[in-house]
């Protein structure tokens, strides 16, 4: 017979129904129960399984340790996967699901595997991959696909998740986490010392060893629940108590990441967030975690019906639930003891198999009162039963082996093989926990210099009594450590056992090998583990890597230390000397939304739009992502398609006048007495004489050599200097600056002011430009001779009957006659509008991105796509720019014999040989009829130019224009694998001499 | 998650500032030889323990910052320019 609810008894409410479904189909529960629990009283054994073998599993713990029972909840975009059954709350509603099979898990055509198992043993992802390899990654890569649809785990939505998450910090004085005995104590013991006290628990409800029974009937004097629910009425109003709240990872300076569940109950979110990932600084920490109940490795130990000893209890005495009516207990330790109690007195025939010989007195009593049938010295050997559990073979223990077997026929054996302490917070700090002969455990005996307090069964303080006065001590000295008073004394590990724990790790046959596992949920075998021994795999951590023991979404909770004694074993050394395996956050899974919290979508990337956005999109704009900015491309005319309207808009600069909106540039103020100074360091190229109303382009360099940024730098009086940046590095250079005044120049007088988002600005080009500007100017004279090339004027633009204060500078990136106006961002729209509205008067039009990038093409000048981070100035064609007069940064480097070479990629100009023909940039230059290897440079730019009529575009290549100057090479597509044959000519394809924006 | 002690801010987390190099390289003049340069760029102790860096937090000012490499352990923080730091005082 399978689980069934307990007509009495257990912390759910019974008065309240709860409906869900269950593969399609509804079954009820009750308020308080898991799916875990809930399915267990519908009998249901099968829920699912294994990843490999796909084999079937049952509810195999009452916890987070779960490996059986992982399944999939919601429909469409809310589903989601490997949830484990004991830790999901049923709501009116929830559809939960099997996973890992097809077509469900009851009926498994994937359990074929299972006849495979000598295939799929260790290291067969290992050996599979590199053996392939060596054949060709295509074909691992094809075979791969097959191998990951039949070893999947849950199967995710591909569509955006509809939920919203939060994110939160907090701060406290102690935080305790866990709601046992020791954690409630903890808590109970900081509050009375003044502090400010947040308690966090995983679980929907307060108690740890206290909801399962394993904590005993009485506590302190009184009955258990009792005493739970008066600590819980005294902390209320007290301390912060959050339930369904995981404490996941500790991090440096004692950052605690804690995330809260907080819709996934409800049958009506109510808006809320589905998660709150909480970042938590307390001042100190009580870690009251808790322990694993381990299991033991025997034969057919992952079929369903094996479980825990104290999860069955936990089914037993917190939901009411029987797992089954005939239950085997197999124990090593005195707490299998209390798990028969609390079975047989719920009425279950309980027989109690205990691996040493002599029975605790106490707890053998208790246990044959409420019918217990006790037989000490025995051990569980094989589990039948391929669809559950139906007999049970067990034997005598020797230590080593089992003899003299014997069936019986069961449906549950619920399994005690010791008690592992929750220590993985304190080891997400590198702490390392000692071994602890008498509870055959890891225990951590000291937390260094983390601010944390161990309590409870996490200590090895397994005694119910002696968990509240460590919990107790350890809320208390939290306290004492933030007001500096002197600690108390702690205790070290109690049992509370009569007798002591013996070793079993794992039964074995002497005739025969039995397929026992230690990792239900990755399908690792003991055999598995010793295979790995075997074929060299000695350190632990490589095991683990091998056979991929404790990787699946429990994280070894409860096989990883099965797997690190037969590792000492095979080994023939002890279990600290082979080790431990560290544990990393999160102690639970996460979800990535929870971590992502709002930072989704614009609240992440922000999109960014320069203060003439309405003008823009009044004259029908298209943008486009340049970073997170919403840059001007083109404006479509009736009919034009962005080719067609770059190249009338570039056009129309060529032979008239266009505007064009340059506030994204980077704008920093540079000023000081040392101003000039600083920059005449930064740039390459002299600045010290820059006199007031010029403007000059300036190269800097970085450290290396390499150049770093191009712009230009108004001196607007001896002190004030205005420096323009690329789009893309006005943070970067900012930094660059604040970096060197203040590490190190420091004796330096100079204040830098990044001014990008207070000033916006137009450049207005062509033949026109000067005719244009003029009548849009009331008080700057635009004339050659008054405003010449690279001057700097200040006035106003006439918007209306108001004047609009603006600075304004002759340069020209476009290589027309050409003005950058630059006014206060408010001002701005308004700015565009009138120049906008002169330029289109005297037959010219706004221009975007596309056209200006055609432009400087044309010019030979060179953006982000030349400047690459691996391009010297030499390379580049700006080795003229390099002062020989004054040392800056950058100039020694620069020199370094590699990066003067004359066969480095340098920049020139590309025009196809046959007419009409295109390339793209990307495509890699090769000698023409030697396309091989990595070819002599790439094209980094192209454009349509209206002006040369041909499609042109800019390169880097090896030995450049002197090498190659007037030669036909091969641009190859590496992506279709196209050639077109280009002429190699100089990168200032128009107007090289200059003389359009001179005039 | 490290945390930083501000002068100006007291304890801010590690997200606020940015990482920015070894503290201990002192940069040749700008003239110096090729060797200087290329040591005080290329060149980095990985020293195990107490470590002196520089820090920047998202306002634009340098921290210098000791912090011990293996434990995180933060045992000064300064501002970097020392006319600042004095200035703070």
């Amino acid at each position: 017979m399978t689980g069934y609810r307990l007509p009495q008894g257990g912390r759910i409410n019974r008065e309240r129904s709860v409906n869900f479904f269950w593969d399609g189909t509804r079954h009820v529960g009750c308020q308080g129960d898991t799916v875990a629990s809930a399915l267990m009283a519908h009998g249901e054994r099968i829920v699912g399984r294994g990843f490999k073998y796909h084999r079937p599993r049952g509810i195999m713990s009452a916890g987070v340790e779960e490996g059986g029972a992982i399944v999939s909840t919601g429909r469409g975009p809310e589903r989601v996967t490997n949830v484990k059954a004991p830790m999901a709350e049923i709501r009116e509603g929830l559809e939960v699901f099997g996973q890992n099979a097809f077509p469900s898990v009851r009926y498994d055509l994937g359990e074929v595997n299972n006849l495979l198992g000598r295939f799929f043993s260790a290291g067969f992802y290992y050996k599979t991959f590199f053996g392939m390899l060596g054949r060709g990654t295509w074909e691992w890569m094809q075979f791969e696909k097959v191998i990951r649809r039949a070893a999947g785990m849950g199967r995710a939505s591909d569509k955006p998740d509809p939920d919203h998450y939060e994110c939160v910090h907090d701060h406290c004085d102690v935080l305790v986490i866990g709601s046992g005995p020791a954690g409630l104590a903890a808590a109970e013991a900081a509050i009375a010392a003044g502090m400010d006290v947040i308690l966090a628990e995983q679980d929907f409800k307060l108690g740890g060893a206290l909801l399962t029974g394993m904590a005993g009937d009485t506590v302190e004097g009184q009955v258990a629940d009792a005493w739970l629910d008066a600590k819980i009425n005294d902390l209320d109003g007290k301390g912060r108590i959050w339930r369904r709240t995981t404490a996941f990872g500790l991090y440096d300076h004692g950052v605690v990441g804690l995330l809260e569940r907080v819709t996934d109950h409800l049958a009506d979110k109510n808006s809320l967030p589905r998660e709150r990932l909480r970042i938590v600084r307390p001042g100190r920490i009580v870690m009251a975690t808790g322990a694993v109940e381990r299991p033991i490795a025997f034969g057919g130990n992952d079929r369903p019906g094996v479980m825990g000893a104290a999860a069955a209890a936990a089914y037993v005495h917190r939901f009411a639930v029987a797992p089954a009516r005939d239950v085997i207990i197999a124990t090593n330790n005195d707490s299998g003891y209390r798990s028969a109690e609390i079975l047989g007195r719920a009425g279950l025939r309980t027989i109690l198999l205990d691996a040493r010989d002599t029975a605790p007195e106490a707890g053998k009593a208790a246990a044959e009162a409420v019918g217990v049938d006790v037989r000490p010295g025995f051990v569980p050997v094989e589990a039948q039963g391929s669809r559950g559990v139906h007999s049970l073979d067990y034997g005598l223990w020797d230590g080593h082996n089992a003899h003299s077997t014997r069936r019986r026929g069961i449906d549950v054996v619920a399994v005690s093989g010791g008690w592992t302490p929750v220590m993985h917070l304190i080891s997400h700090k590198g702490i390392k926990p000692g071994w602890n002969q008498e509870l055959t455990s890891f225990v951590v005996e000291d937390t260094g210099q983390e601010p944390v307090e161990i309590a409870g069964a996490a200590a090895g303080q397994f005694d119910t009594q002696a968990a509240i006065e460590a919990g107790a001590i350890a809320g208390d000295n939290a306290a004492r450590n933030l007001t500096g008073k002197r600690r108390r004394k702690e205790r070290g590990p109690v049992t509370g056992w009569d007798q002591p724990i013996e070793p079993v790790w794992e039964v074995k046959l002497q005739d025969r090998k039995l397929k026992s596992f230690v990792d239900p949920q990755h399908d690792v075998t003991t055999e598995d583990i010793r295979q790995a021994h075997r074929e060299g795999y000695i350190s632990v951590e490589h095991m683990k890597r091998y056979t991929t023991l404790g990787m699946a979404t429990d994280q070894g909770k409860m096989g990883n230390i099965i797997g690190l004694a037969l590792m000492a074993e095979a080994a023939g050394q002890s279990i600290p000397e082979t080790g431990t395996t560290t544990f990393r956050p999160p102690y639970t899974p996460i979800s990535i939304g929870a971590v992502a919290a709002d930072q989704r979508g614009k609240h992440w990337r922000p999109t960014r739009h320069t203060p003439m956005r309405a003008e823009h999109e009044r004259l029908g704009v298209e943008f486009v992502d340049a970073g997170f900015w919403k840059r001007s491309w083109y404006y479509p005319r009736e009919g034009e398609d962005m080719a067609k309207a770059a190249m009338r808009e570039a056009t129309t600069v060529r032979s008239g006048v266009g505007v064009v909106d340059v506030s994204t540039l980077g704008k920093i103020m540079v000023q000081g007495p040392d101003a000039a100074e600083f920059l005449n360091r930064v740039y390459s190229n002299p600045f010290a004489k820059l006199p007031v109303g010029k403007a000059r382009y300036g190269l800097m360099l970085r450290d290396d050599g390499i150049v770093f940024d191009d712009g230009t730098t108004w001196r607007l009086s001896e002190t004030d200097f205005f420096m323009t940046t690329t789009t893309a590095n006005a943070g970067p250079v900012m930094v660059h600056l604040n970096n060197l005044l203040q590490t190190r120049w420091t004796d330096l007088k100079v204040h830098f002011t990044s001014v990008s988002d207070h000033w916006g600005g137009v450049a207005v080009a062509g033949p026109d430009a000067r005719e244009v500007l003029k009548s849009a100017s009331p008080d700057i004279d635009f004339s050659n001779s008054a405003f010449p090339f690279m001057g700097v004027r200040q006035g106003h633009i006439q918007a209306g009957n108001q004047k609009i204060p603006v600075m304004a500078a002759r340069l020209s990136f476009s290589g027309e006659q050409a003005w950058e106006i630059m006014a206060p961002a408010d001002y701005c729209a308004a700015m565009f509008r009138t120049i906008e509205r002169h330029v289109s008067e005297a037959g010219g039009a706004p221009y975007g991105l596309e056209a200006m990038d055609c432009l400087r093409v044309e010019k030979g000048h060179v953006t982000g796509r030349e400047l690459d981070g691996r391009t010297t100035a030499h390379d580049a064609g700006l080795g003229w720019m390099f002062s020989e007069k004054k040392p800056y940064i950058g100039r020694v480097l620069a020199g370094r014999e590699d990066l003067v070479r004359t066969d480095r990629p340098q920049l020139v100009g590309l025009i196809p040989v046959e007419d009409g023909k295109t390339f793209r940039a990307g495509s890699i230059l090769f000698p023409e009829g030697e396309a091989q290897g990595h070819g002599l440079g790439h094209v980094s730019s192209v454009a349509d130019s209206p002006t040369l009529k041909s499609w042109i575009g800019l390169g880097l290549i090896e030995g450049g224009l002197s090498h190659w100057g007037d030669k036909t090479v091969m641009a190859r597509n590496p992506v279709d694998g196209v050639d077109v044959r280009v002429k190699v000519v100089s990168p200032h394809m128009y107007d090289p001499d200059g003389g359009r924006m001179h005039g | 998650m490290i945390r930083i002690n501000c002068p100006f801010l007291g304890l801010r987390d590690q997200t606020e500032f940015t990482y920015e190099g070894d503290a201990t390289v002192k940069y040749p003049a700008l003239d110096a030889s090729e060797d200087d340069w290329f040591e005080a760029v290329f060149l980095r102790d990985n020293p195990r323990g107490k470590h002196r860096e520089y820090w920047r937090h998202v306002s634009g000012l340098y921290f210098e910052v000791e912090r011990d490499t293996l434990t995180h352990e933060i045992t000064d923080v300064q501002l970097a320019h020392p006319g600042m730091r004095e200035a703070a005082k």
